[in-house]
């Protein structure tokens, strides 16, 4: 078995392309993955630059002849947009890169983002055959690699296809929220024709794109390609609005808009809730990615926005929220930063390269540690962060098992910043300022399963504010379920049914 | 982006802007703040609006310069001059009556000022006076020249008391000196204070909250803490009232006085002072050379 971190030489990746149409399966699955190259961990915590550098085209056409074009497809029904893996595969093994763009596209409009940070380990590459044959999930077909490659290619050389604007309808949709969700809308909404207007509260559009993943994950000059791309569409960006302040829905139909998508994201922090979190130095992840990405601390005083830097750091949680928080700590200058998380390693719900980038960082992973209480001084600072060892019980609704505290075992990390990434609940803004619309008793908006419509007419939702903490990728497929249906909304509208009041 | 349309200053280191941003203005009510990011690598900084033209379209905003931020906003923005980003009206409208009376009871409101917290209480004042309460506005300051709005609170104002620390100007005295004094006098006239609402620093609002509460006037306190967003997205602004912690942005920026942990808000609010002190030392040294030649020239001639 071929399990091991090889890098072939220009001629054995030349030759395998070669030969692609030669190989059998058997043969196929045993070729070995094409690693590609990663700032060195040592260097990258002094930087904010991407941490894995791109394959080079000769690379993602050899790793793209280990697919084995299963019949059944797993990694098709593994997307949530269902991007069809295999064939843009093998158009990329044969080094058609515009062929292998145009199908990723036809599902997925930001494929430069999702090859980032879609979590393929439990997506396409979780049922990848070529991983199971050589039982690791890590020697699956880097599917996720190669689309950031054919969106890089396609930004940076090939040029950027634009799709096609369909005939103006004179139908105007307001999208609430620019974030991964609502720009996808927004795009589809072109297509079709309608005017699309994005209503965006920040100064700035890509929502978690720009707010919360960091750079050395999603280089924003990337984020801004793509906006940049709507923006010649024809989508129209407003910032600095808060529906619900700035304006109520009511008034969007009121000033004539004839469909609404909500798309406000999970924007409101959970803290745990343990004696401390009033303490100088404790942070919502929201707040500290927000400052150092959006705002710019990383670049204080270039930019006026201060973040604390400190040397020690506890970060409470195990999603990639969590990762992005830890990695910007050590990015900032932290020398010890601690991932506390309540359950053992296999629960994390982080990207499996997030772990792996934190850990090759030197992260300090404290896996069953319960966080019980944050211990200021006098001066009303943090100093040390209060952990209580568990052990894992029974499996919780979810399948996960429960962590158990276990009774005297407490630890003190010596830390002067905490960092809360355990989670967001939806944005109440909206629900709470429009009548008509029904939330869950978590705060999300009930939608129509196959529409995305809430339950007041012509007001469609998707992303976070539907479905929770979710994914970059669901977000997106849902702003674009949701462009199809308003699409349909309208025409039928259009044919006669009566408005939305 | 968000034209200036007038600035004025109004005493040492206090300018008020009109600004152009319709749609906040046609929002707007009283009680409520913006955002604002003056340029694009500045901070976020929240102002609560000191007034607003709905015709005309505009907000006005106080700023005092305290800090990088507002001393380069009142340095170096003028007329014809834009802000990046203007974003609200955020936080929740005050409450027009009085907290546990029945929403057609009438009464008397204290409306106590502490230097430019007497341009955020204007639109208060007057909504109150709107609704057919009466206002008493109790007006204070370190200096005479820290005084702003005393004309514009006087129009609303069916009783105004101004006071000033050094006795420059008004009575001399604290506005917590004057409002016990109110209190008083108005008890001792069959009458009452029915609710007070201060606003301006943070002890200022907090003795003014220990002033009455031991004649059980309900008070509110407009808090402006460091935020990011503005939209209960970050939690920075996060304050302890009644033991519990709340959101300034979207559950304030009122709350009741006599609940809020001002000693924890203050030590919250200090959290970046090293980092404000080093950007503020940095942008003074950048300004150095333009700064300091106009008045050496100055003290050459005259000498």
């Amino acid at each position: 078995m071929s399990n091991t971190r090889v890098n072939p030489s220009a001629e054995e990746l030349a030759a395998r392309v070669e030969r692609r149409g030669e190989f059998k399966n058997k043969e196929r699955g045993q070729l070995p993955k094409i690693f590609w190259a990663e700032q060195e961990p040592g260097e990258r915590v002094g930087n904010i630059r991407e941490v894995p550098f791109a394959y080079t085209p000769m690379q993602a056409r050899a790793e793209a002849v280990r697919c084995l074009s299963c019949k059944n497809e797993p990694c098709v029904s593994g997307c949530p947009v269902g991007v069809d893996v295999p064939a843009f595969l093998k158009l990329v093994a044969d080094g058609d890169f515009r062929g292998a763009i145009r199908r990723i596209k036809e599902t997925n409009l930001l494929p430069a983002i999702c090859g980032r940070v879609c979590p393929q380990e439990s997506q396409c590459q979780e049922n990848c055959m070529v991983a199971k044959v050589h039982k690791d999930l890590g020697f699956a077909v880097s599917v996720g690699k190669i689309e950031a490659f054919l969106a890089d290619w396609e930004r940076e050389e090939g040029g950027v296809e634009l799709p096609p604007v369909g005939a103006e309808t004179g139908r105007r949709v307001a999208v609430i929220g620019a974030g991964p969700s609502g720009l996808a809308c927004a795009g589809d909404l072109r297509r079709f024709g309608h005017e699309a207007v994005v209503f965006e509260a920040f100064h700035k559009a890509g929502g978690v794109l720009v707010y919360g993943i960091p750079e050395f994950r999603l280089p924003k000059d990337i984020v801004q390609a793509e906006v940049d791309n709507l923006e010649r569409m024809g989508v129209r960006f407003e910032f600095d609005t808060i529906v619900g302040q700035t304006f109520t829905l009511d008034e969007l139909f009121e000033e004539g808009f004839d469909a609404v998508y909500v798309a406000t994201g999970a924007g409101l922090p959970y803290f745990v809730n343990i004696p401390g979190e009033d303490a100088n130095g404790v942070y919502s992840a929201n707040e500290y990615l927000t400052r150092a990405n959006l705002m710019g601390a990383y670049r204080f005083p270039e930019e006026d926005t201060p973040v604390l830097r400190r040397d020690d750091v506890a970060v409470l949680g195990g999603g990639n929220v969590a990762m992005d928080a830890a990695r910007t700590a050590l990015r900032l200058g932290a020398k010890r930063v601690y991932l506390v998380y309540r359950r053992s390693r296999e629960e994390m719900p982080a990207r499996l390269e997030e772990v792996h980038h934190a850990e090759e960082e030197g992260v300090e992973f404290r896996m069953l540690s319960a966080p019980v209480e944050i211990l200021t001084g006098s001066d009303g600072w943090v100093r040390a962060l209060r952990v209580q060892r568990c052990e894992l019980g029974e499996p919780d609704e979810k399948g996960r098992r429960r962590p158990m505290p276990i009774e005297g075992a407490y630890e003190e990390l010596p830390v002067q910043i905490v960092i809360e990434a355990i989670g967001n609940g939806p944005n109440p803004l909206i629900p709470k300022t429009t009548r008509g619309l029904t939330t869950t008793r978590h705060g999300t908006l009930v939608v129509e399963e196959a529409t995305m419509m809430t339950t007041r007419k012509g007001v469609f939702a998707g992303g976070d504010i539907v479905a929770g903490a979710s994914t970059v990728i669901l977000a997106m497929g849902h702003g674009r379920k949701a462009a199809g249906a308003i699409d349909a909304y309208l025409k039928a509208e259009a044919a006669g049914l009566p408005k939305p009041v | 982006m968000f034209p200036i349309i007038l600035k004025e200053t109004l005493g040492e280191n206090v300018t008020l802007f009109e600004v152009e941003a319709p749609r906040v203005a046609r929002r707007h009510r009283a009680g409520q703040f913006v955002m604002v990011r003056p340029h694009t690598a500045s901070e976020r900084i929240p102002l609560t609006i000191a007034d607003v033209d709905k015709e005309r379209g505009t907000i006005t905003l106080v700023v005092q310069a305290v800090g990088k931020t507002t001393i380069e906003m009142t340095g170096e923005f003028e007329e014809g001059d834009e802000f990046s980003n203007v974003a609200g009206p955020l936080g929740n409208p005050t409450h027009i009556g009085v907290p546990g009376k029945p929403d057609d009871f009438r009464g008397v409101v204290a409306c106590v000022a502490g230097g430019i917290g007497a341009a955020p209480m204007l639109p208060i004042a007057r909504a109150f006076r709107d609704a057919g309460h009466e206002v008493v506005t109790v007006l204070g300051a370190r200096r005479k020249d820290l005084i702003v709005f005393e004309d514009r609170l006087g129009s609303v104002s069916s009783e105004l008391l101004v006071c000033t620390d050094d006795g420059s100007y008004g009575q001399k005295g604290f506005v917590t000196d004057v409002l016990r004094g109110l209190i008083e006098r108005r008890r001792a006239a069959g009458g009452d204070v029915d609710v007070a609402i201060a606003i301006g620093p943070p002890l200022m609002m907090k003795f003014c909250s220990k002033t009455t509460e031991p004649y059980r006037v309900p008070t509110l306190v407009s808090l402006n803490t460091i935020m990011v967003d503005g939209t209960g997205m970050c939690g920075g602004c996060r304050v302890m009232v009644g033991g519990a912690a709340r959101y300034v942005c979207v559950d304030g920026p009122e709350f009741d006085g006599h609940q809020v942990d001002f000693d924890g808000m203050m030590r919250r609010q200090a959290m970046y002072k090293p980092e404000e002190a080093a950007s503020l030392a940095r942008y003074r040294e950048k300004n150095h050379t333009c700064r300091l030649e106009v008045p050496s020239a100055a003290a050459e001639r005259t000498s």
